[in-house]
């Protein structure tokens, strides 16, 4: 009894806290979305220009089976893409940071392949990989390694200087170091660069399937918008953007999970 | 508590001196030679102008960094490599963010792989004897200043190290944290007789807490003086006050002037 008693306070208090911190995005996506079925509906925009926001909800309702199978295609490219920068871009941070040669060769190597638009390499890997999902997957590799590997790098040098005597005088050899100091310490700054990376897969992804693709979310808008069906173009455009925001998401609860503490500290510094 | 067994190790810098190398390849002499003796479980201070080499001379101790001409020894060995009976405290406390406070002060223990249930004990004896025992599960970024350095040097005392060389632990906390600072380092030390090698730019602080204080010349950094404190222990507020005490002070202070460090007005 009491304990149910104390609880429905808490209860309530989380859903108050919920709607202060959610409620005013709501509400401005709520406004927009009213003011744009409103203009539509007033100067009477055909739906081929621009379909208005419950022409949309019906569209990805009746069609939910065509954006599911492709969206799935296209999510699947983005987590390949994006893994194959994980599975590569860690170790090869870890390799600039350790190795003076590998810096000074492999490095301006990265920052120049990081100067060319990854998607006017497209065409290109189309023609060497075929029409399948490699090349998207190539495109969303290119496009988030960078990141990544640049946030790895500028975390594992963060270290305090005192840090690393410190472990030193207690007789730590590199790996113990590492493992103790560098790679800890690089987490939250290597977090940051799996968020912007995410992001950057899911552009890749859809711009791989811009060039030349059988399947997939940026094939379906290609399709949508020869036979002029604008409100699908929108439609996946919106299942694009959810899927972006849950990947995101995704990084950011395994960030929580893996550094409570420095959640603690950000907070702190608020 | 402690005995006198386990108690500090004995120092000796002969002819120590120390040359880096700037990047544009210019040599600077960062210390001059020095030489320079403390007896096992003696509390030295080291005062001097900003850039004295007063850090590279602790650094040199440590084994951290080698000394470009003379020999050292702790403990009578010879110093080559990191110096494993060294307790470190920087004037940062460098404490780990992702580790609670118990676990940060574990970290000797857990590289050097020593045994982990007593010293899991001693952790906490320390914690509860600078008023932390109820923050051993907070993490860093939920402790004060003066806190976290307090964390900094129960991690230093963790493994017995027998040496504890503090780099300007307390010049980073506020005057009041400071004064109360210096009083819990004299009773850890008065309870453990560590050598202690402490740097500091206060020249009261010096005074205050050593045996011996030992005044540095300006770049590269030579001794210019050493003076013996001779003030009964415990020390504390009602030191200050004692004509020896300001009468040392004084004498510190008159050889920094006539270094050209300090003005008269």
């Amino acid at each position: 009894m009491a304990i149910a008693a104390a609880a429905a306070p808490i209860k309530i208090s989380r859903v108050r806290a919920w709607i202060v911190n959610s409620g005013p995005v709501l509400g401005i996506f709520l406004a927009i979305f009213l003011l744009w079925e409103l203009c539509c509906w007033l100067f009477k925009v055909p739906d081929f220009i621009l379909p208005s926001p419950s022409v949309i909800i019906d569209k990805i309702v009746t069609s939910w089976w065509l954006l599911l199978v492709n969206g799935l295609v296209t999510a699947q490219e983005i987590v390949l893409g994006f893994g194959m920068s994980v599975v590569i871009g860690i170790p090869l941070a870890v390799l600039v940071v350790y190795s003076r040669v590998f810096e000074r060769v492999a490095f301006p190597f990265m920052v120049s392949l990081q100067t060319i638009p990854k998607v006017a390499l497209a065409p290109i890997l189309v023609m060497w990989l075929g029409y399948g999902i490699l090349p998207k997957v190539m495109v969303a590799f290119l496009i988030s390694f960078f990141p990544i590997v640049i946030g790895a790098v500028v975390g594992m040098r963060s270290a305090e200087k005192e840090m690393i005597y410190l472990v030193q005088s207690m007789g730590a050899n590199e790996l113990t170091t590492f493992l103790k100091i560098r790679l800890p310490r690089a987490l939250p700054s290597i977090f940051g660069g799996l968020k912007i990376g995410i992001g950057q897969a899911v552009v890749g992804a859809t711009v791989g399937e811009f060039i030349a693709a059988e399947r997939g979310l940026g094939y379906l808008q290609l399709i949508s918008q020869v036979r002029l069906d604008t409100a699908l173009l929108f439609a996946a455009v919106v299942v694009l953007s959810l899927l972006g925001v849950l990947l995101f998401n995704i990084v950011a609860w395994v960030e929580r999970l893996a550094l409570p503490w420095n959640r603690l500290r950000t907070e702190m510094i608020e | 508590m402690a005995l006198l067994s386990n108690a500090g190790v004995q120092i000796g810098l002969r002819g120590v001196s120390k040359r880096y190398m700037t990047a544009s390849g210019d040599a600077v002499d960062a210390l001059g030679e020095i030489d320079l003796d403390i007896a096992a479980g003696e509390f030295v201070s080291i005062v001097g102008p900003s850039g004295c080499g007063k850090s590279t001379m602790m650094m040199l101790v440590s084994g951290l960094i080698p000394a470009t001409t003379g020999t050292i020894t702790v403990g009578g060995t010879p110093v080559k490599g990191a110096v494993s009976k060294a307790g470190i405290v920087f004037q940062r406390d460098v404490l780990l963010d992702w580790r609670t406070v118990l676990d940060n002060v574990m970290l000797p223990v857990e590289i050097k792989k020593l045994d982990k249930e007593s010293h899991l004990k001693k952790a906490r004896d320390l914690l509860r004897s600078v008023g932390l025992a109820e923050f051993e599960g907070k993490y860093p970024a939920e402790l004060s200043g003066g806190m976290r350095q307090r964390v900094a040097i129960c991690r230093a005392l963790v493994s017995d190290p027998g040496l504890l060389l503090m780099d300007e632990p307390f010049g980073a906390l506020d005057a009041l944290t400071r004064e109360q600072m210096n009083l819990d380092l004299q009773r850890i030390w008065l309870r453990d007789r560590n050598t202690v090698v402490f740097i500091t730019h206060s020249i009261e602080e010096a005074v205050l807490l050593s045996d011996r204080v030992v005044v540095m010349t300006s770049r590269p950094g030579r001794i210019a003086d050493i003076l013996d404190t001779k003030l009964d222990r415990p020390r504390g507020a009602h030191t200050r006050s004692d004509k020896r005490f300001v009468d040392s002070v004084e004498h510190i202070r008159r050889h920094f002037m006539a270094l050209g460090i300090l003005s008269e007005t």
